[in-house]
């Protein structure tokens, strides 16, 4: 009888944690794709040699099975996207030209994703500099992988690691010679020389988004996705560095809403990582100092008065 | 060191620096105010003015190495040593003197002499702006002008943040002791008699 009971805990206990992470996830080595997928090399049995054959696995095709139970999608297996035949090695050739499903196909048009507007960001992309150049083939994943994609802007409190993660996207091709030419044909200019008019270059791609200079702002989304060439991306200092700085409403919209429901503004001023330029960033010293100006200047023109008068006396 | 109704209070060197320090100083208030309204139109640029500010930062820095080595080799030194007897009684007396005394025919509390160039009020103003706030808001500079060596977070705070708002409260101060100092010149033998002493080096009694 116990021994019963035992069994039904156990059962019971598999079907929870199957819940939190796609079954075996955890468990690499004994996944049907990830046996294989999640390593540097596979083995199969060659049934026309009737050997076994041990090779490489195509770097692209190796997943980060940390970075997987991580990510938004954790709860879906392979197969929830790709083909139930991919179980099968040697997977078919044909396979290859089936469609996979896009973002849209599954967030688009659904109320319970409707505060990410997946629809307009599509159209907003749709006037980007990578659309113009490739097309339908640039899709959400060629930035967002949606093996391992963490919403880290909406959830993170660390600015800095917003700025990395989300730079990471941007470098994972402007960075890499294959990738950058296989969507833009021609070889990937040097981030570090076409960026080389930009004073403190390092602290500035430490501190601030790819995006925040070469995307187009827009109020009702996040990120506009409308990426821009480099003759529309912001140049001029002012554009940030001012008291009514561009970062508001692009990287510090995600801060500011945060730690306005936490902490509350005084807290926010000084928590504020972002730098412009000098005390008007704070609206209080900024008004401060007016008034310790203006109480300045008028004692000196009433005490200059009051010298004139006693001297005509 | 001079005659019954003249002292040689201010020599070459001093004179020097005072020239120096003063075009910097209105130079980095003007091009800070700029810089603090983001300030760019075609005729005078954000980078121009950014370029003037780290120049002209740079000349009050080594303004400040002859203010501060010449008053550690020459007597001059000893005009700034503050007495802790009496500070603030001294503070009160000078302000009260400033404030109704000037008026009423009063004798200056502490009259200029050989061995007294400054009155207690500009004492203790010239050493908080001259070995406080000058000083402070040189190291903050350099350190926005190499903002890579700033310790990235402090208590939770931006170290650049934090470094930018010390140097502009510093530079404030500064620029609110410039507007004293040049109004309270006035206050001299003739009220044109110590902007003539800034150039010829003599001071009236």
């Amino acid at each position: 009888m116990n021994y019963r009971l035992v069994l039904l805990f156990i059962m019971f206990l598999s079907c929870v944690t199957s819940q939190t992470y796609s079954q075996s996830y955890k468990d690499t080595q004994h996944h049907t794709c990830l046996k294989c997928h999640s390593n540097q090399s596979y083995s199969f049995n060659n049934q026309v040699t009737g050997k076994v054959v041990k090779r490489l696995m195509n770097p692209y095709y190796i997943m980060d099975t940390i970075a997987i139970r991580n990510g938004v999608h954790k709860s879906f297996d392979c197969t929830d996207c790709h083909n139930t035949e991919y179980k099968v090695y040697p997977h078919k050739s044909e396979l290859k030209l089936q469609p996979l499903s896009s973002c849209l196909d599954c967030h688009g048009g659904d109320a319970s994703f409707a505060k990410y507007k997946f629809e307009e960001i599509e159209q907003e992309f749709k006037k980007s500099v990578h659309f113009k150049v490739y097309g339908e083939n640039f899709n959400c994943s060629k930035c967002h992988s949606q093996h391992t994609y963490v919403a880290t802007a909406r959830n993170s409190n660390n600015v800095l690691d917003i700025v990395d993660y989300n730079n990471k996207m941007c470098l994972s091709c402007h960075n890499d010679m294959k990738k950058y030419k296989l969507v833009s044909g021609h070889d990937n200019p040097k981030l570090v020389v076409i960026h080389d008019w930009l004073p403190n270059q390092e602290l500035h791609f430490r501190h601030v988004r790819c995006i925040e200079c070469h995307t187009e702002v827009r109020d009702s989304l996040m990120v506009s996705h409308n990426i821009m060439s480099k003759e529309h991306a912001v140049k001029k200092c002012t554009e940030c560095h001012s008291g009514n700085s561009k970062l508001k409403a692009s990287l510090y919209k995600y801060q500011n809403l945060q730690k306005r429901s936490e902490k509350g503004t005084i807290s926010s001023i000084l928590t504020n990582s972002s730098y412009t330029i000098g005390t008007h960033q704070s609206p209080i010293l900024k008004l401060l100092s007016i008034i310790i100006f203006l109480a300045v200047l008028s004692a000196i023109i009433t005490h200059s008065l009051f010298r004139i008068f006693k001297k005509k006396q | 060191m001079g005659t019954i109704d003249k002292i040689y209070f201010y020599p070459v060197w001093l004179r020097i620096w005072h020239g120096f320090n003063a075009l910097g100083i209105l130079i980095l208030i003007i091009t800070g105010i700029s810089m603090q309204s983001s300030i760019d139109s075609p005729v005078i640029g954000f980078n121009l003015v950014v370029n003037l500010h780290n120049i002209a930062g740079i000349i009050v820095l080594i303004s400040y190495f002859i203010f501060f080595t010449g008053n550690l080799v020459t007597e001059n030194g000893k005009f700034y040593l503050i007495k802790r007897k009496d500070f603030f009684k001294n503070l009160i007396k000078q302000g009260k003197y400033y404030a109704w005394g000037m008026f009423h025919g009063e004798k200056t509390p502490f009259p200029v002499t050989e061995k007294r160039k400054f009155n207690p009020l500009q004492k203790y103003s010239y050493v908080i702006v001259m070995y406080l706030a000058v000083p402070v808001v040189i190291i903050t500079g350099i350190a926005l002008l190499f903002p890579e060596i700033i310790i990235d977070q402090t208590w939770g705070i931006s170290g650049v943040f934090l470094t930018a708002i010390l140097h502009s409260v510093m530079g404030f101060l500064i620029s609110i002791f410039l507007f004293i100092h040049v109004y309270i010149a006035s206050v001299g033998k003739s009220p044109k008699d110590n902007y003539k002493a800034i150039l010829n080096g003599w001071h009236h009694l």
